[in-house]
């Protein structure tokens, strides 16, 4: 594949990145309204969302940094994308590189970060509160998430690229039917929830309680970005884990192995109240963290 | 109509901002977002910050001590933006017209876009306000 190729192929997989994670969350909203016996929003919701926020005013209040304040959402919706894409590329086309894994590590860690740095540059209280709430759940549910990827890494021979992963579970059995993989798909489970930020992890952004949090002051297509950014990652994350715990290249496979990551997702956060920030933190560090210790011991089975 | 206002009509996200009510419009606005009504079902969501918002749903009587932080919330938030009044208190001053703490319905104070009258007004009246609001838009 020539870079051309390469370059058509990433922005037409972006746009359906956009789409989907649009459409999911339409599905999301529209599920958990019937829960609370509502109608609840059509499924294009969130397209109108979008379309109706980049037609709207952007304020840039007078207190912040200009430079973090607008880029800080660009560069954590472009962070979630590139993972995506990368992710994407070495499931569909093969294309892989050594260490992609690591890379997709780093790039999800990119919205968390411009979050709080878009929160605290805004200059608000409100802000400033919801994004160090956003740092201490990023250190808290980074290490068990990154930690059950290195038991992946270990079981797969210290490869670190994707399609190695995927690869060598055709020969070694898949990940999620053994032991430790199990047990590792669990703590993967509750961090990916951490890392998207839906309800029992979203005080980053606790709408009833700090209004919006590290989003306070966004408003118009910066806004935008990151609703966009949390609607890209509903989609990456979940592909993430089924890489590298349910390897296999069948694409109604993946479909349907997202369905089920996407159906647990929404009964957590639909039976689940948000969680205080020491709470999720204890949750991470000792729970959790107890279990993917357990998932390193039980490594060979 | 072209698309972004098609779009605005969809998605009208709801800020609610008491002014020295009595609490009893605040209830009846969030009955609105309760299974029974479901505004969500129009893709209104209550947002907690004024940025984020594009309705302004204001009850009270303006006091004197808010009189400033009305005008505030109004230039914070990003316009497009449309301005309700729940609320007889909000219309005219109600029984409070000539009180000590009155400065003014909202009127004087903000540009109001449709007014809502009633003692509270029940969420079928602020619902079919907010219809109206939709239609007045083009």
């Amino acid at each position: 594949m020539n870079i051309l190729n390469v370059v058509l192929l990433s922005i037409v997989w972006s746009i359906f990145l956009i789409a989907a994670g649009l459409l999911i969350l339409g599905v999301e909203r529209k599920i958990t309204a019937r829960l609370q016996w509502r109608v609840g929003p059509p499924w294009w919701q969130n397209f109108t969302d979008i379309i109706k926020l980049s037609a709207k005013e952007t304020s840039i209040p007078e207190r912040a940094n200009r430079f973090i304040f607008i880029f800080a959402p660009i560069v954590s919706f472009l962070g979630a994308l590139a993972a995506g894409v990368i992710i994407i590329f070495s499931l569909l086309y093969g294309i892989s590189f050594r260490g992609d894994l690591i890379t997709v590590i780093f790039l999800l860690t990119l919205p968390y970060s411009g979050l709080i740095l878009g929160g605290s540059s805004s200059g608000n209280a409100l802000a400033s509160v919801g994004s160090s709430r956003a740092l201490k759940l990023t250190l808290a549910c980074e290490l068990p998430f990154i930690a059950s990827l290195v038991l992946i890494i270990l079981k797969s021979n210290l490869s670190t690229s994707i399609y190695n992963i995927v690869n060598m579970q055709k020969n070694t059995g898949i990940n999620f039917f053994s032991v430790s993989g199990f047990i590792a798909f669990f703590v993967a489970f509750w961090g990916s929830i951490g890392k998207l930020g839906i309800v029992p992890f979203d005080l980053a952004e606790a709408d009833t309680e700090i209004a919006g949090g590290a989003l306070f002051e966004y408003s118009g297509i910066l806004l935008g970005f990151f609703k966009l950014t949390k609607a890209v990652l509903f989609i990456v994350v979940p592909l993430l884990l089924i890489a590298s715990f349910f390897g296999s290249f069948n694409v109604l496979a993946w479909i349907l192995e997202y369905l089920v990551i996407f159906l647990l997702l929404i009964i957590v956060k639909n039976t689940n109240p948000r969680l205080r920030i020491d709470q999720s933190l204890r949750f991470f560090w000792k729970v959790i963290i107890i279990l993917i210790i357990a998932s390193f011991v039980f490594m060979k089975i | 109509m072209n698309i972004k206002t098609r779009a605005l009509k969809k998605s009208l996200w709801v800020y609610h901002l008491s002014t020295g009510s009595c609490n009893n419009c605040d209830i009846e606005i969030l009955d609105c977002l309760s299974p029974r009504f479901d505004i969500e079902r129009f893709g209104m969501v209550l947002v907690g910050s004024p940025k984020h918002a594009d309705v302004l749903l204001i009850t009270g009587i303006v006091t004197k001590k808010n009189l400033e932080r009305v005008k505030e919330v109004y230039h914070e938030t990003p316009k497009p933006c449309f301005v309700v009044a729940v609320g007889t208190c909000a219309c005219s001053g109600n029984m409070f017209r000539s009180g000590y703490n009155m400065a003014g319905p909202l009127k004087n104070v903000i540009p109001v876009d449709v007014f809502i009258p009633g003692c509270p007004p029940g969420p079928a009246a602020i619902i079919s306000a907010v219809v109206k609001l939709l239609n007045k838009l083009k």
